[in-house]
């Protein structure tokens, strides 16, 4: 068996707050395989974005990292001072968010921008690193790269500079590209192409992604394996496929079915009740329980953890624990 | 059947988006302005749902702002149960008017004003429709609304900030509904929510139509959603109609090529293992709109014609390939 | 398993909202509150202004001697240094004594007094013709905008303290000369005041801009609500944290420009004098060894004006959440 690309060790995020600490993450374990693409969904609030953040360390105070561990190939990242994160953020791990914006800076010459964070990471020359540049412009479905790389971002559409972008999370050949809600600002007819660009090039390169959305959607076109993320932990993680079509989880299966299809049209929607808890409130043993149709007393009680359901598939529910009450 | 409740005919809207004029004579620049809604004319029928489906910049918002008064179109007219609405309304009649139409709109937090309490807020129709009406009853009422949208008569006393998006728009629609209007603009209402609570709040909007026959105008980029709520669906493209069909037939059979590119961009869900068609190309500035039909730089049935001629709305459909015939073929039973 | 779930349908009893809690319930577990608890500098410069501005609220009844009874007075008593008892009186001069043998801890308590009166009624007045201007300007755009911008662009491209000259000089030429001495006040109010409003228009005029955009305007817009009403009732209140930050920050400024305009020798009468007049006073006996009549008013110029600008920085901070 291949050794995990990231593992991630009983992650737990908290927030200290004049009303007490809130836990914004709490224990989520998962593995990346070298190549592979998980996507990581939920709903606001679930804590998702927030665990792509403590693996880049990009956790704002005063949010820390109270438990657990990051490793990436086998070496702990979580623990680096910031210096030598800096280092590993963008050479092997490289990011694109939902805003291109907030990745490029507005007042370089895409060029500029491309040419210093090759060179940063791999040992290049101007000439070389510009090449190179433009030809990732390319790859990423930009016409005319090398006349537009000259370009400032403003001169660019909200595609293609999510495109570009891609190329600048790819410019130093990471292994994990992490991708927070990726497509979300764009429109339908664009979304596709920006999936199948980031897709493409990261098979190409054989770097594994880590895919955060809200978007079902992109998840079930995109994803090797889902984690269904609810109140900063994992529900349920496994198979795309699976999941989507088999859902073991009722916070999963809520969720598939609120989502309108084109095939049928229902009178009505299939809805949960209430909404995702704020973190200062979150309930008593299972965080899903209040709103859950197969509640009973255990799940009023005692939180559920991550447990084999099945080869591959993990759900956190005490009707999977194989001692389930009548 | 077919009662007209809204019909808006060739309604267009430019915005001027040059420079202050003081640049203008320095620079030498001619006035610059934007076609947001370019002749754009449909009927939506009592009790019904029209949905407005398009992308960025398709100009729906605009239209719904021209709809309802924020906004006063360039050419054009609306007229709602037989009224211009258009043409400035005054005194008693633009009252009488008014309390007939209300606006949901996409952002809950930013269409409830952060300082004032639930009550005042969903109060807040009442106090210019029902001047005549005292405190308690206006409270009773304020009460009787939060409870129908689902919420408690104690939510009342709360700001917005301590709702959650969705119950922040639950309080939208009961202030919308204060004033028992017959007909409701809703802009992008689910757009800003989780899956979950779209749920909630489009079973909440289909419950309340059926339960006071409302009439709405629906916006949405989100097909899906489209397809679940609309019985007419009108398509826009960088401003003007592409297509208008009842909600079955624009699913079934698509006509016009733009209609199709979105059908096929929505994500498969099902994981039935059908690609998303990759799409060339993306939306023109709406600055520097190509000329002839719009969609032809993107378009893989262009030809010649498009390029230089607006495609006249035919049938629903304003395509040069469908009125030559040149697509019939495609379409699928 | 369906989750389907019906709406809750109304009860048999319509019931109506309570009535919301108490506002001081509210403030004591507000943020801003909470941020207060947390800033010793703060706590210090509330205590400070708070009790500066009740001494001189309450001068009247606790200040050692009225300064300006020519029957308590003993000018034989001038110059009398701090904590010592005057040479032909029983009074006792904690501060000392200035030149016409007045208490100067007295003089202060009564100084400070006229000094905040104008400083608050200027930039009252500063705040309503302000953000008045500055709401009819953001909500309106165009012409009126354009017209009441550039003239506050003009206003802020000179000194605050020419203008107020300015203004009371033209005001003083007006007022016919047996009025002078009673309308001094306000004409000095008057005059600070105006060359202070720029400040509030612009800010109000950004924040209206922004406020006017979002849809909760647009929804009273809809039901044709008045746009006086949505001005007042909908943006307003909605605007008023900048005011308040510049309003505090404001008062400093108006309680230094009085005193620069008292110390010119064109402020406030010296029946009357504020603490500006006070310094102007001791600076002609600061090198003759006469330094308490000076060095009192000055100090007491300074905390009070630090401990308000202090109190501003804080409210600006505490309301802007990107700092917290």
């Amino acid at each position: 068996m291949t050794e995990p690309l990231l593992s991630v060790r009983g992650l737990t995020v908290e927030f200290p707050t004049r009303h007490g600490i809130l836990t914004a993450v709490e224990d989520i374990t998962l593995d990346i395989m070298p190549g592979e693409v998980l996507g990581m969904v939920g709903e606001s609030g679930a804590g998702k974005s927030m665990t792509g953040n403590a693996i880049i360390g990009l956790i704002e105070p005063p949010g820390r990292i109270a438990r657990g561990e990051i490793l990436l190939k086998g070496q702990r990242i979580d623990n680096l001072p910031p210096d030598e994160m800096r280092a590993i953020r963008g050479r092997r791990i490289g990011m694109i968010f939902q805003d291109p914006l907030t990745s490029l800076n507005p007042l370089y010459r895409i060029s500029d921008q491309l040419v210093e964070t090759i060179r940063t990471h791999l040992p290049m020359s101007q000439e070389a690193a510009r090449k190179r540049a433009i030809q990732l412009l390319d790859d990423v479905g930009i016409p005319d790269a090398a006349r537009r790389i000259d370009d400032y971002p403003h001169q660019f559409s909200g595609g293609m500079r999510q495109r570009v972008v891609i190329a600048l999370a790819l410019c130093a050949e990471p292994d994990l590209v992490i991708a927070d809600e990726p497509t979300t600002a764009l429109d339908v007819s664009v979304q596709a192409q920006i999936i199948d660009v980031m897709k493409q090039l990261c098979a190409d390169r054989g770097a594994a992604i880590l895919l955060v959305t809200h978007d079902m959607g992109v998840i079930a076109e995109t994803a090797n394996r889902v984690a269904v993320m609810y109140a900063g932990r994992i529900a349920e993680i496994g198979p795309v496929r699976e999941v989507i079509k088999d859902a073991r989880h009722p916070y999963t299966a809520g969720l598939m079915g609120a989502i309108p299809r084109l095939g049928e049209n229902l009178d009505r929607l299939q809805q949960i009740p209430g909404a995702m808890p704020r973190l200062s409130s979150i309930p008593q043993g299972c965080a899903f329980n209040p709103r859950c149709p197969k509640v009973f007393d255990r799940c009023r009680s005692h939180r559920p953890s991550l447990s084999q359901a099945e080869v591959g598939r993990q759900v956190a529910c005490w009707l999977y624990d194989g001692v389930t009450e009548a | 059947m077919s009662d007209v409740l809204l019909d808006v005919r060739n309604l267009s809207r430019r915005f001027d988006v040059s420079k202050p004029w003081l640049n203008r004579k320095l620079e030498g620049l001619e006035k610059l302005y934007v076609k947001a809604v370019d002749d754009v004319s449909f009927t939506v029928n009592r009790g019904e749902t029209f949905a407005l489906v398009g992308e960025s910049g398709s100009g729906k918002s605009t239209i719904a702002k021209l709809i309802v008064g924020l906004l006063k179109p360039t050419q054009g007219e609306i007229f709602f149960s037989g009224q211009s609405l258009a043409r400035g309304l005054s005194g008693a009649e633009a009252r009488r008017l008014r309390r007939r139409f209300q606006m949901i709109f996409q952002d809950p937090l930013a269409s409830l004003n952060p300082r004032w309490r639930v009550t005042d807020i969903i109060a807040e129709p009442l106090r210019v429709f029902e001047r005549s009406m005292d405190d308690r009853a206006r409270r009773l009422r304020v009460g009787e609304l939060l409870t129908l949208v689902g919420l408690s008569p104690e939510d009342g006393v709360k700001f917005p900030h301590q709702f959650s998006g969705g119950q922040r728009q639950r309080i939208a629609i009961a202030r919308a509904l204060a004033a028992k209007p017959e007909f409701i603009v809703c802009d992008e209402p689910t757009s800003a929510l989780d899956v979950s609570v779209q749920a909630q709040i489009l079973n909440l909007m289909k419950d309340l139509q059926k339960e006071f026959g409302l009439t709405y105008v629906f916006i949405s980029h989100n097909l899906q959603v489209v397809r679940h709520m609309a019985d007419h669906i009108g398509v826009l493209y960088l401003g003007r109609l592409a297509e208008v069909a009842p909600a079955r037939d624009l699913f079934e059979a698509p006509r016009h090529p733009y209609t199709r590119m979105l059908l096929d961009a929505v994500p498969d869900i099902e994981m039935t293992g059908r690609r998303r068609k990759k799409v060339e190309g993306e939306i023109p500035s709406p600055l520097s709109p190509p000329p002839g039909c719009a969609f032809h730089p993107r378009c893989p049935f262009a030809n010649d014609r498009c390029k230089t001629e607006v495609p006249r709305t035919l049938g629903g459909v304003a395509c040069h390939a469908v009125e030559e015939g040149r697509l019939s073929d495609l379409v699928q039973p | 398993m369906s989750m389907t779930e019906t709406p809750p349908r109304p009860p048999a009893t319509p019931q109506a909202p309570p009535r919301p809690e108490s506002r001081l319930r509210r403030f004591l577990d507000s943020d801003i509150f909470y941020s207060w608890k947390r800033s010793p500098v703060t706590i210090l410069a509330t205590v400070t202004a708070l009790t500066l501005i009740l001494i001189a609220i309450l001068a009247p009844w606790i200040a050692p001697y009225d300064p300006f009874n020519p029957a308590s007075l003993n000018l034989m008593d001038g110059f009398t240094p701090p904590v010592s008892q005057g040479p032909f009186s029983e009074n006792w001069f904690l501060m000392g004594a200035d030149n016409q043998g007045r208490d100067v801890l007295s003089t202060i308590m009564y100084g400070s007094r006229v000094s905040l009166f104008v400083g608050f009624m200027a930039t009252m007045f500063a705040m309503v013709l302000g953000v008045g201007l500055g709401l009819t300007a953001g909500y309106n755009g165009g012409m009126i905008d354009a017209v009441i911008m550039r003239i506050a662009d003009i206003q802020l491209s000179f000194p605050a303290i020419l203008i107020a000259l300015l203004i009371f000089g033209v005001a003083r030429g007006m007022i016919p000369a047996s009025h002078q001495e009673s309308m001094a006040i306000w004409v000095l109010i008057l005059a600070i005041g105006l060359s202070n409003w720029a400040q509030f228009a612009r800010t109000v005029r950004g924040a209206t801009m922004v406020e006017r955009e979002k849809d909760y305007v647009s929804a009273a817009r809809i039901m044709g609500v008045h746009p006086i009403l949505i001005l007042l009732r909908h943006i307003l209140p909605n605007v008023l944290g900048p005011v308040l930050v510049i309003g505090t920050i404001g008062l400093a400024l108006a309680i230094i420009e009085e005193a620069t305009l008292s110390f010119l020798g064109v402020g406030v009468p010296p029946t009357q004098p504020s603490l500006g007049t006070l310094i102007r006073i001791g600076q002609q006996y600061l090198f003759s060894g006469e330094w308490w009549i000076l060095f009192f008013p000055a100090v007491t110029l300074i905390l009070l004006a630090l401990s308000v600008n202090l109190l501003g920085d804080w409210l600006r901070d505490a309301l802007n959440p990107k700092l917290r």
